[in-house]
């Protein structure tokens, strides 16, 4: 059962501080379906084959919104858990996930989260994802979401990830294929600090006609960790795609993109820009003329950065 | 209110390691209540002077008061606290920062909408529609431009240094700009503005003109004194009058 505190979680991960009242949710507490909703338009059943959970959006369901975070309170709890969602045909609807974990002992505690969208055609969907960890122990807070988007023609995907303290370790993967017109913009903010490791994998199969995608990368790397970027857009017909990763390096952090960028198609146009470096000194002299100290200028950056 | 004493800043050249001069011995004084225009030729230490007073560059020698106070060791936030504001001559643009956050930033608190759009309609901008854009590479450079002289004005320093106003807009929203700067002045009793400017309307507003060349103050005066003499003089620096007094 949740208790107060995991609405801190909740509310950190998926803007929860109460549980909704007309809308679709699951919330996975430790391992268990802690609490659940469903509608008329929206199915949440259990797997029955692995951990996980089978979301089903019915045809042309309008401005749905699904709430299925997962939070993980035990030290040294440790899962793999498999989420497939299913949108119906002409369906319009907004996914609200997020992984938080609050580990104040010293066991490892993971949460390896794998997605699968089938998006019909001309379905709309706005998937939001959180990561957060926080508690005071030494164990260590790991997650490594693996997602795999599958569009059909027309279908609209925007994907918006963002991990910005707390997670020690995180290797994300992202695979997505896309039919004719289908459009993926896909967001990710990112900031590490400490000794944290982040790695980020994406392959982009753009297979229809006119089929589009945005990558935008976001990220900010402090005191000694590391991150790597690997994105890959694949053009296999006459498309568009736009890969931006802008990273911002401080203190002795490390960070690597090695982009990929490959045209099967005389038609295909696809672009990546990529640009590592510090803050900008006459950024941070602006703000200062306006009376705000270094550091309070350089948080107000990365904020904006990040936002 | 500000007081340069026998300022002078240098760098070393990195291909020789002699030390260059670039701003020689200024002594120089800016009474409260005044506009003034700092004119003369590129290259000549104006932007440099403008940075000095704002904290950005230290001067290598000298020192600088700030209503009888001693600013020469303070940084750029302590003396922007005390009053002083400067608009750079080339903008850095923010990703993720919009317009109004900037201008709030600027004024030291949350600015409501109506106060955001009059001092962007103030710089020629069409206010409603710049109000949640971001100040980044979507902007061409004369709109990155007009932002930074409107967060000046949302500043309202004691003392406000704009280094260049004009570079980069067009020629209507220059027009009003050199309006809004003739209501600053109208207005603004107390504060003193310093435009670094190459544009004769620009000086035509100026109480006092300082032209800069060479890094010292080459003449100082009313418009009226000074400005006839400019022409001349940089004509002739350049021998560009030399032409038609053979003719």
């Amino acid at each position: 059962m949740l208790e107060r505190y995991d609405f801190n979680l909740l509310d950190k991960i998926a803007d929860l501080s109460y549980l909704p009242e007309n809308t679709a949710y699951n919330i996975r507490k430790n391992g268990l379906s802690a609490e659940r909703k469903v509608t008329e338009t929206v199915d949440i059943t259990t797997k029955t084959d692995k951990p996980g959970i089978d979301i089903t959006i019915k045809p042309f369901a309008k401005d749905e919104t699904v709430h299925i975070p997962v939070i993980i309170t035990e030290s040294g709890h440790a899962e793999t858990v498999y989420n497939d969602f299913y949108i119906g045909e002409g369906a319009v609807v907004t996914i609200i996930a997020g992984c938080g974990i609050h580990n104040s002992g010293c066991d490892e505690s993971r949460h390896d989260g794998v997605h699968r969208f089938f998006i019909g055609k001309n379905a709309q969907v706005k998937y939001v994802e959180k990561h957060y960890g926080d508690g005071d122990g030494t164990g260590g807070k790991m997650m490594n979401p693996a997602t795999k988007i599958y569009m059909e023609s027309g279908s609209l995907c925007e994907m918006e990830s963002v991990q910005i303290r707390g997670i020690d370790s995180t290797k994300r993967t992202t695979d997505a294929v896309l039919a004719d017109n289908a459009r993926l913009v896909v967001t990710e903010r990112l900031m590490t600090h400490g000794e944290q490791v982040a790695e980020s994998e994406m392959t982009v199969e753009l297979n229809g006609s006119g089929a589009s995608a945005q990558i935008i990368s976001r990220s900010v790397a402090k005191d000694t960790s590391s991150q790597v970027f690997f994105p890959n857009a694949v053009g296999n017909a006459a498309c568009r795609a736009h890969i931006q990763c802008d990273s911002i390096l401080m203190d002795n952090a490390k960070i690597r993109s090695v982009p990929a960028i490959t045209a099967n198609h005389p038609d295909a146009q696809i672009v990546h820009e990529a640009a590592i470096g510090r803050i900008n000194n006459d950024q941070l002299l602006k703000l200062m003329t306006f009376g705000i100290d270094e550091q309070e200028a350089e948080n107000i950056i990365i904020e904006g950065f990040l936002k | 209110m500000l007081e340069l004493k026998n300022v002078s800043f240098s760098v070393s050249d990195e291909v020789n390691g002699r030390e260059l001069g670039i701003i020689d011995n200024i002594s120089l004084t800016l009474e409260e209540g005044k506009f003034y225009v700092i004119t003369g030729p590129n290259g000549g230490g104006k932007s440099t002077l403008a940075r000095l007073i704002m904290g950005i560059e230290k001067p290598t020698a000298g020192q600088i008061l700030f209503n009888d106070e001693d600013i020469t060791n303070l940084s750029v936030s302590e003396r922007a606290k005390k009053g002083i504001g400067y608009a750079f001559q080339q903008p850095p643009r923010f990703k993720g920062m919009t317009v109004r956050r900037l201008l709030s930033l600027a004024h030291g608190h949350d600015l409501p909408e109506d106060e955001c759009c009059a001092y962007l309609t103030k710089v020629g901008l069409c206010s409603m529609d710049y109000l949640n854009r971001e100040v980044d590479t979507s902007l061409s450079g004369g709109e990155v431009k007009r932002i930074e002289i409107a967060t000046l004005m949302a500043r309202e320093p004691q003392l406000a240094i704009y280094d260049e106003p004009e570079a980069g807009i067009d020629l209507w929203s220059f027009t009003m700009l050199v309006e809004s700067f003739r209501m600053e002045r109208n207005s603004n009793q107390k504060g003193s503005t310093v435009i670094i400017s190459h544009q004769e309307r620009i000086m035509q507003l100026a109480d006092e003109l300082i032209v800069v060349a060479d890094g010292k103050v080459r003449t100082r005066g009313s418009k009226d004194e000074v400005f006839p003499t400019l022409l001349g003089e940089f004509d002739r620096k350049c021998g560009l009058r030399g032409n038609e007094e053979v003719q």
